[in-house]
C-alpha cells in the first residue's frame, strides 16, 4: 500500500530525520511550559523556577477563575446545543421525507461557503435584539453555528448507516419515535456523538474572534482575556503571565485531544472536516 | 403503532415514485419537521437573520455609537472602495494565502507519506505533528508572540548567533518579519490538519494499484507522479480550498501578532472590517458593507473552487 514500504523501515538516518521533524512541533509548546515557571526579567518570576507567573495570571482582572469559568460555560453549552442540533438534525435527513428536507439541507451545507467573520458585525447588533447581548450562551450557540454543517453531516451519515430493523424492533416492542431515537439509534451513534462534541468542544474552548465581537471583558473568556491582559500595560508587556496563560488554556485542551484522538481521527474520515 | 420509517418501506416497497399524500406520509412529514426543529431554528435566527441584517446595515448610515440612522445606499460601499487602505489589505491577503497555501500544502503531502504507514513510531510522529492542532490560533498566536519576543524569547538570541541579526530588535517589527514569523506559526499550527486530511486521501488509494505499478516496474518517482498524486486529486483540491479560504479570512494570528503593523503592512481585509467598526471609522455601515463583500467574494470562491473540486472527483 505505502510506496516507501520497503525501504524506511528501521534505517537510522529516517530516525533521526523524523525525530528531528517530531522535535520541531514539540518544542514550542515544551519551551513555553518551561519558559513560564522559568526565571526572567520583566515577569513575576526573576529568580529561580516557581509559580510567580501564575499568581499573576490568577490575580489579573476579575480573576483566572472567572475567566475559566466563562470559557467552561461556552463550551459546555455550545457542545449540549451542538449535540441535541446535530443529532436530531441528523436523524431527520437520514430517516424522513419531508417537504422542505432539500432546501433545508442546502441551507445547512451553505453556512459553510459563508465566512463567519462576515456575520460578526450584523450579530453585534442582532444578539441586542434578540436579547442575547454580552451573553455567554448567546455566543455558545453562535459557536454552535459554525460546527452544524460538519455535525449533521457526520450525524446523518451515522443514522444512515443503523439498518432500520433495530427502529422497528423497537417501535413494535412499544417505544413512540421519540423513544427509540433515544433509546435504540443514539447509543448506536454514540461515536460519532463524540466526534460531533469534540470538535465543537474545542472550537469553543480556543474561540478568540467571536468573543472578541460579542463580549465585554466581564464576561470574556480565557483567551480573550489573555490577549486584553498582554495589551494592558503598554509598552510593558508580562510574557511571563502570557506563557502561563497559555499553558492554562492549552493543557485540557491537549489532555481533551490526546484522550479522545481516536474520535477526531474519525471526524476526518468522514469526509466532512472543515476547519 | 405506525410509524413513519415502516411507512416509507411499505410506500417505497410499491415501487416507484413515493406517494407523496396520504396518513402516513403526512405523519413521517411531521416527524421529520419535528426532528429538524432545532436546526431549523438555529439556522433562521442565527444565519439568515443576520444576513439579512448585514445587507441591511450595509445600506444604512450606521455608527457604532449612534445606531442606524436611515438608509444611504451606496455610500458605505463607495466609502470603502474609496478607502486606500483596501487595495493594500487586499494585496496583503493574497500575498498570505500564496505564501502559506504554498508551503502547507506540499509539506503536509510530505508529512503524509512519511508517517503514513501504520508502524509504532509513525503513530508517535502523527500524534507530535498533530498535537499543534489542538491549540487555537489565538493561544498558538500566544505563544509566538512570547517566542519571538526579546524579552523571553529564545529565537533572537539564535538569530543573533547566526549573524545578520541584533538580539535587541523585533522580530515582528519589519513588515518581512511580522509576514514570516506569522506564516511560520500558521505552518506550525496547521501542518498536521492537513497531514492528516492528507492521510485519509492516500489511504482510500487501492493497494492493488501500487502493486500493479511495481509489477510494471515503475520506480518511487514515476508512481508517486502517475499514481498517488492523480489519484490524490479529489483530496489535494479540498485541503486547497481550505486553506485558501482559511487564510484569506485571516484574522486572530495577525490581531494578537501584528495587531496589522509595522505600518499596516500586515493588513488583513478581515482585519480592516474590525477597523471600520471599533477602530479608525466605529462606523457599522462601512464594516457592514466590507463584511458584504467579504461575504459575496467567499461564496464566489467557494463556488469557483467546489466545482473544480467536482471535476476532479469525475475525473476518477
Amino acid at each position: 500500500m505505502s510506496t516507501m514500504r520497503r525501504d524506511s523501515a528501521a534505517q537510522p538516518a529516517t530516525y533521526v530525520f523524523t525525530g528531528l521533524i517530531a522535535v520541531l512541533f514539540l518544542l514550542p509548546l515544551v519551551w513555553t511550559l518551561l519558559s513560564s515557571v522559568s526565571p526572567n526579567p520583566g515577569t513575576a518570576q526573576t529568580e529561580g523556577f516557581g509559580f510567580g507567573n501564575y499568581v499573576t495570571l490568577f490575580e489579573y482582572g476579575a480573576g483566572l477563575p472567572q475567566y475559566l469559568r466563562n470559557t467552561l460555560i461556552l463550551s459546555v453549552v455550545a457542545t449540549a446545543v451542538a449535540l441535541v442540533v446535530c443529532a436530531s438534525g441528523g436523524y431527520a435527513f437520514a430517516r424522513f421525507r419531508f417537504v422542505g428536507r432539500n432546501a433545508l439541507f442546502g441551507i445547512v451545507l451553505s453556512v459553510m461557503m459563508v465566512p463567519y467573520a462576515a456575520l460578526l458585525i450584523p450579530l453585534l447588533v442582532w444578539m441586542k435584539q434578540i436579547g442575547l447581548q454580552d451573553s455567554l450562551v448567546g455566543v455558545a450557540f453562535v459557536l454552535t453555528l459554525f460546527q452544524v454543517p460538519f455535525g449533521i453531516f457526520m450525524m446523518r451519515n451515522a443514522f444512515s448507516a443503523i439498518p432500520r430493523e433495530l427502529e422497528e424492533a423497537a417501535l413494535i416492542d412499544g417505544c413512540g419515535s421519540f423513544g427509540a431515537f433515544w433509546r435504540v439509534l443514539l447509543p448506536a451513534v454514540r461515536p460519532s456523538l463524540v466526534t460531533v462534541g469534540l470538535f465543537t468542544y474545542l472550537a469553543a474552548w480556543n474561540d478568540f474572534m467571536v468573543a472578541l465581537y460579542l463580549l465585554s471583558m466581564d464576561n470574556a473568556p480565557l483567551p480573550l482575556a489573555l490577549v486584553n491582559m498582554r495589551q494592558q500595560t503598554m509598552g510593558v508587556i508580562d510574557y511571563g503571565a502570557t506563557t502561563a496563560g497559555v499553558v492554562v488554556l492549552t493543557i485540557p485542551a491537549l489532555v481533551l485531544f490526546l484522550a479522545l484522538q481516536k474520535y477526531y481521527v474519525r471526524g476526518f474520515m468522514s469526509g466532512a472536516v472543515k476547519g | 403503532m405506525a410509524d413513519a420509517t415502516t411507512t416509507q418501506r411499505v410506500v417505497l416497497g410499491r415501487g416507484g415514485a413515493p406517494r407523496r399524500s396520504g396518513r402516513f406520509a403526512r405523519r413521517e412529514n411531521r416527524l421529520g419537521w419535528l426532528y429538524a426543529a432545532p436546526t431549523t431554528t438555529l439556522l433562521a435566527v442565527l444565519f439568515i437573520a443576520p444576513i439579512v441584517v448585514v445587507v441591511a446595515m450595509s445600506a444604512s448610515r450606521w455608527t457604532l455609537l449612534g445606531g442606524a440612522q436611515g438608509g444611504n445606499f451606496p455610500e458605505n460601499f463607495t466609502k470603502v472602495f474609496a478607502d486606500p487602505m483596501l487595495g493594500d489589505a487586499i494585496g496583503f491577503t493574497l500575498l498570505y494565502t500564496v505564501i502559506t497555501t504554498a508551503i502547507l500544502m506540499p509539506l503536509a503531502f510530505f508529512l503524509a507519506l512519511l508517517v503514513q504507514e501504520s508502524r509504532r513510531w509513525n503513530s508517535f510522529l502523527r500524534t507530535a505533528i498533530l498535537l499543534p492542532s489542538a491549540l487555537g490560533i489565538a493561544s498558538a498566536s500566544l505563544l509566538f508572540y512570547a517566542l519571538y519576543s526579546p524579552q523571553i524569547g529564545p529565537i533572537n538570541g539564535i538569530l543573533d548567533w547566526i549573524g545578520s541579526f541584533d538580539a535587541g530588535a523585533s522580530i515582528l517589527g519589519t513588515p518581512g518579519g511580522a509576514l514570516w514569523g506569522t506564516v511560520v506559526l500558521v505552518v506550525w499550527r496547521f501542518a498536521g490538519y492537513y497531514m492528516l486530511l492528507m492521510m485519509v486521501g492516500l489511504q482510500a488509494i487501492p493497494g492493488d494499484v501500487y502493486e500493479a505499478a511495481r509489477i510494471d516496474g515503475a520506480g518511487r518517482w514515476k508512481t508517486l507522479t502517475t499514481i498517488t498524486l492523480p489519484l490524490l486529486r479529489p483530496t489535494l483540491a479540498m485541503t486547497m480550498i481550505m486553506s485558501v479560504t482559511g487564510s484569506l479570512l485571516a484574522f486572530d494570528q495577525f490581531y494578537i501578532l501584528t495587531k496589522g503593523g509595522p505600518n499596516n503592512s500586515t493588513m488583513t481585509i478581515v482585519q480592516l472590517v474590525y477597523r471600520y467598526a471599533f477602530e479608525t471609522k466605529k462606523d457599522l455601515g462601512m464594516a457592514a458593507a466590507l463584511s458584504v463583500l467579504i461575504l459575496v467574494a467567499l461564496v464566489v470562491v467557494n463556488a469557483f473552487q467546489l466545482k473544480a473540486l467536482r471535476i476532479g472527483a469525475d475525473d476518477e
